[in-house]
């Protein structure tokens, strides 16, 4: 029976939503055993969150005498002295930016196989799916090693609810921060933003935006699902937008249940970035616009006019 | 200064991948290019070369048809190539890293080992770690921003939720590139003409002493990602358009 670990990611002391899909894929067929593992956040609040999608065993993890939060070196080594503490088969976790630096920390660590970005997990056959090339193919691969190592692509999967009694445990690993990468500083440029790489829904806007004030328009409708705006590259470009808001092949991969494109022309290079999203709508004035034959509803007319009455309609019925 | 970068042909982004057999693709019909990461890497070499004095070297593990991306970075600058043949189509990051940390470190010792964040075709984002774990250097991946100081870099990236950290990292050290650190030139006729004469030193992987035999994982399967069929257009005037999409979304798809 497999004993499966999975890297649970927090903000502001919170279990990202996120993780759910990954617990759900780490359940697999049903006859392992769960561990979450949290370095941050409280582990104790977390308890009937990771319990809920099945979770036997949440894990307090820090590090001998040192503060973890200071160094994903530091994050890396506890998780390998955690795989062996808990002799894992598996170390599944978010490909968001922090967790892929630790995944791969990890996996150039303890010389193990890594997938990176993965949309799907077989746990039985110790398999993943992955984009290659751009999102253009689906790759199947075979993880090989002892322990695999897998970054799940934050909502590529369903989160199924699987109750479970979760028992609270600590460990705490001696390990030390090699020290050759200092954090100097951390500025926190746009409070309060819902990250794009993790956000549920996102509404775009390309270059007929025309100005970065005009994003507003499209804010209003995705905070009212919850959700991000992202930008094309013409429109980070043309100065519309910071290029931390750019979805696509030199932007920001991202994988939400509902994307909103507004005056998106569908470019190759875009959809690279957001190709799996669940559902996808285009709002476009041009009938023949190439993103028609690639999404699953669309309406034609001029973004200026279409998004406002979205919202409105989101208002009455949401 | 001694800089090495890693760069890696890839099959041009806007280029129709043709799948052939379980796991292959038809990579004689579709061009190729440097992989658009590993520009800024070359790019910040040379600049840093043109202020501080020194050699970049490119180094890249692939067919031997990949001595043209060799070329390319040459043209935008750097002085001399190291080829690594392999014959398959892919090969996993360790045996790649693997590669990389032996050919380096039998040419020279570098001051920075530059790569891209991530390679376009087979999306790993894990080379540049386990070089430098195999080299046992301090790594930062997807810097945007970069100042050399002594003995070290500082360097920033994003860490996500519009936050952006800053850094130290003593050298050398192996750092990953990505887009806003810098403008990859576009070489002039006159570049790409002397990047034809600079010196690439082919060897093949066996050549390193390194087996491609213990891969820690196999490509099984290349499936091309199913398209959507085209939109179901929604009619009317903006309103109605507007109110059948969220009805749908709310009661069929499910998704608001
Ligand atoms: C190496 C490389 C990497 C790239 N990386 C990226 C990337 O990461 N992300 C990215 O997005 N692009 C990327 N691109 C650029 C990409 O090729 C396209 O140029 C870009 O995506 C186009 O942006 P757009 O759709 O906003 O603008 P356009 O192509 O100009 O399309 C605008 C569309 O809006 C419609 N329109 C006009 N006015 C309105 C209106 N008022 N209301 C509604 N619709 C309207 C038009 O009919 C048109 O279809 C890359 C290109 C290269 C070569
Ligand atoms: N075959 C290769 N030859 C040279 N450099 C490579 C090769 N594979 C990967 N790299 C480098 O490692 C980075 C990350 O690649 P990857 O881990 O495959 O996504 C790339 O941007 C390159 O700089």
């Amino acid at each position: 029976m497999a004993t499966i670990g999975i890297l649970i990611e927090t903000e502001d002391g919170n279990v990202k939503d996120t993780n759910f899909g990954v617990l759900t894929a780490a359940r697999g067929q049903g006859d392992g055993t769960i561990i979450a593992l949290m370095m941050d956040g409280s582990a104790d609040g977390a308890k009937d969150a990771l319990g809920k999608y099945g979770a036997q065993k949440v894990v307090q993890l820090s590090a001998d005498g040192a503060d973890l939060s200071t160094s994903h070196d530091l994050k890396a080594r506890t998780l390998a002295a955690a795989i062996e503490h808990y002799s894992l088969d598996a170390l599944l976790g978010l490909a968001s930016a922090q967790g892929r630096d630790i995944f791969a920390r990890l996996a150039a660590f303890m010389n193990l196989p890594l997938a990176s970005d993965c949309m799907a997990v077989d746990m039985a056959a110790k398999t993943v799916k992955k984009s290659h090339f751009s999102g253009k193919a689906f790759a199947t691969i075979k993880m090989l090693g002892k322990v695999m190592l897998c970054a799940i692509r934050p909502n590529a999967i369903d989160a199924v609810e699987a109750p479970a009694d979760a028992a609270m445990e600590s460990f705490a690993a001696s390990v030390q921060d090699p020290g050759l990468v200092k954090v100097v500083e951390v500025k926190k440029e746009a409070a309060d933003e819902v990250d794009l790489t993790e956000a549920g829904v996102i509404v775009t806007g390309g270059r007929p935006i025309a100005s970065a004030d005009n994003y507003k328009i499209l804010d209003e409708c995705a905070k009212l699902l919850g959700g991000a705006i992202g930008a094309s590259r013409a429109a980070v470009d043309a100065g519309f937008a910071p290029h931390a808001m750019q979805v696509g092949q030199t932007g920001k991969t991202v994988s939400p249940r509902l994307y909103i494109g507004c005056g998106l022309s569908g470019s190759v290079q875009h959809f690279a970035g957001m190709k799996t999203s669940k559902v996808i709508v285009a709002i476009n004035t041009d009938k023949d616009a190439p993103i028609f034959e690639k999404c699953d509803y669309g309406i034609i007319g001029d973004l200026f006019d279409v998004v406002p009455v979205l919202t409105e309609v989101l208002k009455e019925k949401l | 200064m001694q800089i090495y970068v890693c760069v890696k042909h890839v099959p041009d982004t806007a280029a129709n991948i043709k799948i052939v057999g379980e796991n292959g693709f038809d990579d004689a019909g579709c061009k190729f290019i440097a992989n658009p990461y590993d520009e800024y890497a070359v790019e910040q070499a040379v600049q840093l070369v043109e202020k501080n004095g020194g050699e970049v070297i490119v180094v890249t593990v692939g067919k031997a048809v990949a001595a043209a991306t060799i070329r390319a970075a040459m043209a935008m600058g750097a002085h001399r190539g190291i080829l690594i043949t392999v014959d398959s189509q892919f090969l996993d990051s360790q045996t790649t890293a693997q590669a990389l940390k032996v050919a380096i470190e039998q040419d020279g010792k570098p001051d920075i080992i530059f790569t891209g964040k991530g390679a376009v075709d087979s999306e790993g984002f894990q080379t540049l770690y386990r070089l430098a774990a195999g080299m046992n250097l301090p790594v930062v991946n997807e810097i945007n921003k970069m100042e050399l100081g002594e003995g070290k870099a500082t360097v920033g990236h994003e860490i996500g939720g519009g936050a952006r950290e800053v850094l130290d990292v003593s050298l050398p050290c192996v750092l990953g590139t990505t887009k806003g650190l810098n403008e990859p030139r576009y070489p002039k006729f006159p570049d790409i003409m002397k990047a034809k004469k600079k010196e690439i030193k082919q060897i093949t992987i066996a050549d390193l002493g390194i087996s491609v035999d213990g891969a820690q994982s196999e490509l099984e399967k290349l499936e091309k990602t199913p398209d959507r069929s085209g939109a179901k257009m929604l009619e009317g005037d903006v309103r109605q358009a507007v109110e059948e999409l969220v009805n749908i979304l709310k009661e069929e798809e499910k998704v608001i």
